[in-house]
């Protein structure tokens, strides 16, 4: 008899719901044979048997959500040698983030009660929302809101999105808006470029930022350069969003963290949110944008959840840093996923009693280095907390800004915690070791006040 | 899909079928026990698996000779075993081990071997294909008169590296058989909903390229065309298209809730055109062997498999010096 055990089914899956069994009890299986209906964060999937047999015992109901990968959920009687095969025990408990593989690893949940931003009218209710959730709500909104919005990429739209982001926007606004492109990035990100031109607010979805590597010179020599080199004639409304960075266990070619790349380019605007409500207000924000926008999301961050401003119309601006913990004795400043960290080492050096204050640039282009420099003042050190690689870094610029404009406040040297400099191995030891780690920016914090 | 071609005539000894039935039962086996171990969380990341392709890879590699080369995408482990890598060090690097291809380093999508000229496993798609031209033109440029097998999908065939590698490989007469291996499906993108030219290899034309479409569920047919397409490059003649109609069972990766198609489709296709029974049927219909001895190859591949997961689960973690080490070559 073997266990038949909850199956992993997306690389970030950690649980899931088993949707509906479509066998029974007694039922004889082959491999290939539909077992069951799971559902993940990203959509319902057929689990196939892999071994022959009768189905034994059904552990786990259908219906049942948060069903941890890998526990039993029925018991399988095979004859023969593949009876005594050997399955691993489940995992317990989830181990904590430093300790565990890179592949269940388990990014800090946002752990701050209330971020003194924003300022938002009285009586104002909040609904949880998913970053997932609040990225398709921007573009419907900003969709229904103006007849020139339209979205294209792979898979936006009959499959309802790679990672479910377009789901139902192809329902609500037709093929004329949401179109589904072929596999050729450069050519779709032009077609963009040149209906921004045209006229339109294009959204370009990139299945994931690693594939705008394809399209890159449009992006840059087309997108960011016209509206200079046609002497302010030509400007160009579009933006380009997708996820960035890292995910789990996806390796080198897939794991890219562009943040600093993109940041670089005069001509560009570059979002990387962290939080839904950000999410949400910062791409509506970018749709209305005159110019060319990188929207740099994060597939880890898409199925947390945070609360929403339950408001009809919620935008963010652009070049405005928000302050997610006030303190006085460090400043920590980071973006996206890089907040999971940042927000994490501040409660641990919070116990410590080291209070630190945590930044979100929420956009690095414009950047908010002004409340970097306050926030200095008043702390008089830096930690800068990013996934990308070292060399050329966000983390660098800071560190720059703040010698050039803020030297006499600095009481320690800026530290930069980054992604290691190597392309993203796939051993899950080693991807681990590659990303920045809590404990590296908590170990930075204490550097920096000197209490080691 | 037509009827199979070779079905009336096969021409093809005993000892060939059998060892067609073998290398491709090896590949179904592997990938079954790859998506077992994806299901246990000992694979992570992407998992593309190749079960429904095989008699594409098998086929050709039986038109190969020593030093050709081959190059695909992500959907690699196949290739690799058809080329005679060796499945231990394949599934060990699917579960990111030392003893893998790459030393844990590279995964499933990314997978090398220079003792057996496979140039990889290469995650964005289209990528392979000027690198595959590449290779053909290192080979002619150096007098050897190899030939580099460069695989990619339908979803590929769209990209505009594609026609650009066409472009040169033509004008400089390269020894490369592109090799499209239509599966019909780029993730959910049916061919019908990416282009209204879905005939791959009369796109050749336009540079100039001969090519043909094959019946990729038939091995024999796979195999008959890739010899007429290896005689053509290695005679000089410059590159050749295969358009080779396959079809994948299963989702695109581990990830996939198949929404795009239905289940009666994938189950015709499994029950009618497998190429693996397709073989079974030739071997038991003409005598070439019994059921018992084709039991007997079923258990022994079973052996070689579960040998593979053994070693790939029981190969330590790469060391953490690993993480520092191949990123610029020593002089
Ligand atoms: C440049 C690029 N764009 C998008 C992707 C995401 N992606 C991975 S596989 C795939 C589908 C490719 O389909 P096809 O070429 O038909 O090969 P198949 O998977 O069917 O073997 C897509 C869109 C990628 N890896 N690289
Ligand atoms: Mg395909």
């Amino acid at each position: 008899m073997v266990d038949i055990l909850m199956p992993a089914l997306s690389p970030t899956m950690e649980e899931g719901t088993l949707a509906r069994w479509m066998v029974k009890e007694g039922d004889s299986v082959a491999a290939g044979d539909i077992l069951a209906e799971i559902e993940t964060d990203k959509a319902t999937m057929e689990f196939e048997a892999v071994d022959e047999g009768v189905i034994g015992k059904i552990l786990v109901p259908e219906g049942s959500e948060g069903v941890a990968v890998n526990s039993p959920i029925a018991t399988l009687l095979v004859e023969g040698e593949e009876a005594h095969s050997q399955q691993p025990a489940p995992a317990k408990t989830p181990p904590s983030s430093e300790d565990m593989p890179a592949d269940t690893r388990q990014h800090p949940a946002p752990t701050v009660a209330a971020p003194v931003e924003p300022a938002l009218p009285e009586g104002t209710t909040m609904k949880k929302t998913t970053v997932r959730e609040a990225l398709r709500d921007a573009m419907a909104e900003e969709m229904r809101r103006s007849a020139k919005v339209f979205l294209m990429g792979e898979e936006v739209a009959e499959y309802q999105g790679a990672y479910k982001i377009s789901q139902g926007l192809l329902e609500e606004f037709g093929a004329r808006r949401v179109i589904d492109t072929p596999i050729t990035e450069h050519g779709f990100a032009g077609i963009g470029v040149g209906a921004a031109f045209g006229g339109l607010n294009p959204i370009v979805e990139f299945m994931t930022f690693n594939f705008a590597m394809q399209a890159i010179d449009q992006i840059i020599n087309s997108a960011a350069k016209t509206l200079y080199m046609s002497g302010g004639q030509m400007g160009c409304p579009i933006v380009f969003r997708g996820p960035n960075g890292a995910a789990a266990r996806v390796g080198a070619q897939h794991s890219h963290d562009y943040a600093a790349w993109y940041s670089q380019i005069p001509g560009l605007k570059v979002a990387m949110p962290y939080s839904a409500d950000d999410a949400k207000g910062l791409l509506k924000s970018a749709i209305r944008d005159p110019n060319p926008v990188i929207f740099l999301e994060n597939e880890i961050l898409y199925g947390r959840s945070f609360d929403v401003p339950d408001i009809e119309d919620h935008t963010v601006p652009f070049g405005k840093a928000r302050i997610w913990r006030e303190g006085s004795d460090v400043t920590i400043v980071s973006f996206g996923i890089g907040m999971t960290y940042a927000l994490e080492a501040a409660e641990i050096l919070a116990a410590d009693g080291i209070d630190a204050e945590v930044i979100d640039l929420r956009t690095l282009r414009p950047m908010d280095t002004g409340a970097i420099i306050e926030s200095v003042k008043k702390t008089n050190r830096c930690v800068t907390v990013e996934e990308g690689f070292p060399q050329g870094s966000v983390g660098n610029y800071i560190s720059s800004v703040l010698m050039q404009q803020a030297f006499d406040h600095l009481d320690a040297p800026v530290i930069n915690c980054t992604g290691k400099d190597v392309p993203m191995p796939y051993a899950a030891n080693l991807e681990k070791l590659a990303l920045v780690t809590t404990k590296e920016v908590v170990q930075a914090a204490r550097d920096v006040t000197y209490r080691t | 899909m037509a009827p199979r071609k070779s079905a009336a005539t096969p021409n093809v000894s005993k000892d060939e079928l059998l060892h067609f039935y073998r290398e491709m039962l090896l590949i179904r086996r592997f990938e079954e026990k790859a998506g077992q171990l994806y299901g246990m969380g000992l694979i992570g990341g992407f998992c593309h698996l190749y079960i429904g392709q095989e008699a594409v890879v098998v086929g050709l590699e039986a038109a190969a000779e020593e030093g050709d080369k081959r190059i695909t995408s992500y959907r690699d482990h196949g290739h690799m075993l058809a080329c005679g890598m060796d499945p231990r060090g394949v599934m060990a690097e699917l579960t990111g081990r030392e003893g893998g291809y790459s030393r844990g380093k590279g995964g499933s999508m990314h997978m090398f071997s220079k003792e057996k000229h496979f140039y990889g496993g290469h995650g964005i798609v289209g990528a392979q294909v000027p690198i595959g031209a590449g290779l053909a033109f290192a080979d002619k440029y150096l007098g050897n008169d190899r030939v580099t097998f460069t695989y990619f999908g339908d979803g590929a065939a769209n990209q505009g590296q594609v026609y650009e590698t066409y472009n040169m490989a033509e004008l400089w007469d390269l020894p490369v058989i592109f090799v499209i291996e239509n599966n019909q499906y780029a993730m959910g993108t049916s061919t019908l909903r990416s282009t209204k030219s879905p005939s791959y290899w009369e796109r050749g034309a336009a540079y100039g390229i001969p090519g043909e479409e094959v019946d990729g569920m038939d091995v024999l047919a796979v195999r008959d065309a890739g010899r007429k397409a290896v005689g053509h490059c290695r005679a000089g003649n410059g590159p050749y298209i295969l358009e080779v109609k396959t079809y994948r069972y299963r989702g695109h990766s581990m990830s996939d809730p198949a929404k795009y198609r239905s289940r009666e489709e994938v189950q015709k296709m499994r029950e009618e055109r497998d190429a693996i029974e397709h073989v079974r049927q030739m071997l038991l219909t003409g005598n070439h062997a019994s059921e018992d001895e084709l039991k007997a190859i079923d258990k022994d591949i079973k052996g070689v498999v579960n040998d593979s997961a053994e070693f790939a689960k029981a190969s330590p973690e790469p060391s953490v010096d690993e993480l520092y080490t191949d990123i610029l070559a020593e002089d």
